[in-house]
C-alpha cells in the first residue's frame, strides 16, 4: 500500500523507452561488415531478378549462328556469347529472376509449413510429437539432392512441379529445427505461467512461443535458399526444371557444358552467378545468427 | 485501477471453510526407456497427500530436494495432471461443472522460482502481466492499465520499468514483476515455488516483505514452498513438512519448529544453520540421501534414515492422524497408539487398533 505512494513521491528521470529486442538485433547486424556486404550482394540480386529482365542491353532470347561461343570482351558481348550466340549478359540478368524464384519460392513455403508442423510437435509433445517427427524422418532420410530429383521426375518436368518438390524436400529440415527450438521453449517457465493463467494453446503459441522460436527457424531458412537454388539449379541440368530456352543459370550451366573445353570461361559464367549468390544467402544467414545472440 | 482490495470472486464458505483441500493427490511418472513398453518402474513423485489451506494463511512447505514440493505445487496448478486426488477450493471440486479449472485458475496463481526463465523474453513486462487478464477477456487497454498498477504496488515504477524487457532487470526485479503478473488475475491463493529461493539475502528480505504487504492488501492465501527453513519460519502459520512424496508432519509453525514430533522434522531442524557460530552443527543430522522415490522403502518410508526404527517400521506405513486441521498432525507409528513400536503409546482400544491397521 505504501510503497505504491513512495514511488510515485520520487521524481523519476523519464528513460527512454528500451530499444527492443529487434531494434538491438538490428544495431549489431550493421556492425558486422561481412553480413552487411552479404546483405548488399542479395539485395542487388534480389533488384536484378525484379528488374534485370528489363534492363538486359540485348533481348536474351535472340540467337545468331554467326556469333557463337564469342569470348569474354567482344565488342557487343561484354560477357561472351553461348553456344546459339546468345548475349551472356543478358542471359545472366534475365536468369537471375527464375534462378532466384526458384531458389526462394520453395524454401518460403517450406518455412511456413515446416514451421507449423514443428510447432504442433514440439508444442504438444509426446505422443504427438513421436508420431510426427518419426514420419518427417522417414522423409529426412532420404538425401536432398536425390529426393528432389524423385519426386520431380514422378511429378513431371515443369517449374511448378520442381517447386513443389523443393518445398517437399526443405519442410523435413525446417520442421525438425522448428520442432527443437519450440521444445526448448515450451520448457521454459513463462510458458508453464501462461498455462496457469488458463490460457489456450492457440493463444500461448501465438503469443508466448512464435515470438522466441520464428527467429532460429528464419536464420536456417535462410541457409536453405543457397541449398535450393543448387538443387533447381541441379534439376534444370538434368531437364526437370525450367525447360530451353528459358534463361536460368543452371540450365544455363548444362546447355553450355559442351562448351567447357574451347570457352571454359563462358561455360563457368552461370556456375559463378549461383555459388555468388550462394555464398552471399549462407553469410546473410550467418551474420543474422551472430546478431541475433544475444547474450541476456 | 485495482481501488478494492478484495477478490472479484466472492468468498462461498466463510472463514471457517478451508480455502483448499486436498485429499489423496498422487502422482506417479512412468519411467521411460523400455523401447517396447515394458514397465520399467514409476516415479513415486507424490503418493497420497492430503492437506487444507485456510483462508488468509501462510502454509510453508518444506522438504529436501526431490521430496515432492514443486511436484504439489504443479499438480494443484493443473500444469499436470494428478493421477488420482481430490482438490477441493472453497468447497467446490475443483474441475467440477460448479468450479471448472478455467474459473479456478483465475483464483490460484503461482510464482516459479526461475525469475529469468518465467518471463517472455520478446515482451514488455507490462505486456507479460497484461497477457493473462487479456486471456479472460479484459480489454488490453485496461490490462496494460492494470498492469502498470500492479507494477507500482510491486514497487516498480511504471513510467521506468514498464516497457522494459526482463534482460533489462535484476532478478530481484523480475521476481517483483512474477509477483504482478500472478497479481493480475485478482486470485485469492498464490502459490510460490521456491519463489525467493534464487535471490539475494537482502534482496530476498525486501520480497518477503513485499509479499506480507500483498497479502494484506489483496487478502491472499499464500503456499508457499521452500528448502529454507528460517524463511519459512519467519512467513508461515503453518508448515507441512514432506518426505518422499508423502507428509511427514503438519501442523502451526511453533508447534513445527518449537516441538517437532517427527523425527525427520526433528533432523531437518537440527541441520538449519545456526546463527551463532559458537554452538555451530558438527555433523550431519542424517547421512545419506534420500532413497529413490522409484522404488521407495516399505513401510515407513523414512525407516532407512530414521535414529528410531524398529522392525515394525519396515512393515507397516504410518498413517497421517486425520482430525481438525488445527491439529499437529505426524506420519510416525511413535505417535500412532498402539502401532507396535517400542515407544508408541499402548493405547489398545479396538477403535486405535482399526486405525492403525
Amino acid at each position: 500500500m505504501n510503497i505504491a505512494v513512495d514511488a510515485r513521491k520520487i521524481p523519476a528521470p523519464v528513460f527512454e523507452r528500451s530499444p527492443g529486442y529487434w531494434r538491438t538485433v538490428g544495431r549489431r547486424f550493421l556492425r558486422d561488415p561481412v553480413a552487411v556486404g552479404a546483405a548488399a550482394v542479395v539485395l542487388l540480386l534480389v533488384m536484378l531478378a525484379l528488374f534485370g529482365p528489363y534492363l538486359t542491353p540485348v533481348d536474351p532470347y535472340q540467337s545468331s549462328m554467326l556469333n557463337r561461343l564469342k569470348p569474354i570482351g567482344t565488342d557487343g558481348y561484354p560477357l561472351g556469347s553461348d553456344e546459339l550466340g546468345r548475349d551472356m549478359l543478358s542471359r545472366l540478368m534475365a536468369g537471375a529472376r527464375l534462378s532466384l524464384f526458384m531458389g526462394i519460392v520453395p524454401v518460403l513455403c517450406a518455412f511456413v509449413i515446416g514451421t507449423a508442423i514443428g510447432l504442433v510437435a514440439g508444442y504438444a509433445g509426446g505422443r504427438t510429437n513421436t508420431l510426427i517427427m518419426r514420419t518427417i524422418d522417414v522423409f529426412y532420410a532420404f538425401p536432398s539432392v536425390l529426393l528432389a530429383i524423385a519426386l520431380s521426375g514422378a511429378l513431371g518436368a515443369g517449374i511448378f512441379n520442381s517447386l513443389l518438390s523443393l518445398t517437399i524436400v526443405f519442410i523435413p529440415p525446417i520442421a525438425r529445427v522448428a520442432e527443437s527450438v519450440t521444445t526448448q521453449v515450451r520448457a521454459r517457465d513463462f510458458v508453464e505461467a501462461a498455462r496457469a493463467s488458463g490460457a489456450s494453446a492457440f493463444t500461448i503459441v501465438r503469443v508466448h512461443v512464435l515470438g522466441n522460436v520464428l527467429g532460429p527457424i528464419f536464420v536456417y531458412a535462410t541457409s536453405l535458399v543457397a541449398v535450393a537454388m543448387i538443387i533447381a539449379s541441379g534439376l534444370s541440368f538434368l531437364g526437370l526444371g525450367v525447360k530451353p530456352p528459358e534463361p536460368e543459370w543452371g540450365l544455363m550451366l548444362n546447355t553450355l557444358r559442351t562448351a567447357i573445353y574451347s570457352q571454359p570461361w563462358i561455360a563457368a559464367l552461370p556456375g559463378v552467378m549461383i555459388f555468388v549468390t550462394s555464398i552471399a544467402f549462407n553469410m546473410l544467414s550467418d551474420g543474422l545468427r551472430s546478431a541475433m545472440d544475444i547474450k541476456q | 485501477m485495482i481501488d478494492t482490495p478484495t477478490a472479484p470472486l466472492d468468498d462461498v464458505g466463510g472463514p471457517a471453510q478451508p480455502l483448499l483441500s486436498v485429499r489423496g493427490l498422487t502422482k506417479h511418472f512412468p519411467l521411460k526407456g523400455q523401447l517396447l513398453g515394458g514397465s520399467a518402474g514409476v516415479v513415486r513423485a507424490v503418493d497420497d497427500v492430503d492437506f487444507t489451506v485456510r483462508k488468509g494463511e501462510t502454509l510453508g512447505v518444506v522438504g529436501e530436494s526431490g521430496c515432492g514440493k514443486s511436484t504439489t505445487a504443479r499438480l494443484l496448478m493443473h500444469l499436470i495432471a494428478a493421477d488420482t486426488g481430490e482438490i477441493v477450493f472453497d468447497g467446490c471440486v475443483v474441475g467440477s461443472r460448479q468450479l471448472p479449472w478455467k474459473a479456478f485458475r483465475r483464483q490460484v496463481q503461482m510464482v516459479f522460482q526461475d525469475s529469468y526463465s518465467s518471463l517472455n523474453p520478446r515482451l514488455t513486462i507490462e505486456d507479460s502481466i497484461a497477457f493473462a487478464p487479456q486471456v479472460h477477456g479484459v480489454a488490453r487497454r485496461e490490462a496494460v492499465e492494470r498492469a502498470r498498477d500492479l507494477l507500482t504496488r510491486v514497487g516498480l515504477e511504471p513510467r521506468r520499468f514498464a516497457e522494459r524487457y526482463p534482460h533489462e532487470l535484476s532478478g530481484g526485479q523480475r521476481q517483483r514483476v512474477n509477483i504482478a503478473r500472478a497479481l493480475a488475475l485478482q486470485p485469492r491463493l498464490i502459490i510460490l515455488d521456491e519463489a525467493v529461493s534464487a535471490l539475494d539475502k537482502s534482496v530476498e528480505a525486501q520480497v518477503l516483505n513485499l509479499l506480507l504487504d500483498l497479502k494484506d492488501a489483496f487478502g491472499l492465501t499464500y503456499v508457499f514452498i521452500s528448502h529454507d527453513l528460517h524463511v519459512v519460519r519467519y512467513i508461515s502459520d503453518r508448515v507441512m513438512v514432506m518426505y518422499l512424496g508423502q507428509v511427514a508432519e503438519l501442523g502451526p509453525v511453533e508447534a513445527i519448529f518449537d516441538a517437532p514430533r517427527h523425527p525427520y522434522t526433528q533432523a531437518l531442524l537440527a541441520s538449519m544453520p545456526t546463527m551463532d557460530p559458537d554452538r555451530r552443527t558438527e555433523e550431519a543430522p542424517l547421512a545419506g540421501d534420500p532413497p529413490n522415490p522409484i522404488n521407495p522403502p516399505p513401510g515407513c518410508r523414512f525407516h532407512t534414515r530414521c535414529p528410531h526404527a524398529e522392525a515394525v517400521c519396515k512393515l507397516k506405513a504410518p498413517r497421517v492422524q486425520a482430525g481438525s486441521s488445527s491439529a499437529h498432525a505426524v506420519a510416525c507409528l511413535m505417535h500412532e497408539p498402539g502401532s507396535g513400536h517400542g515407544r508408541a503409546a499402548r493405547g489398545d482400544t479396538p477403535a486405535m487398533a482399526q486405525a492403525a491397521e
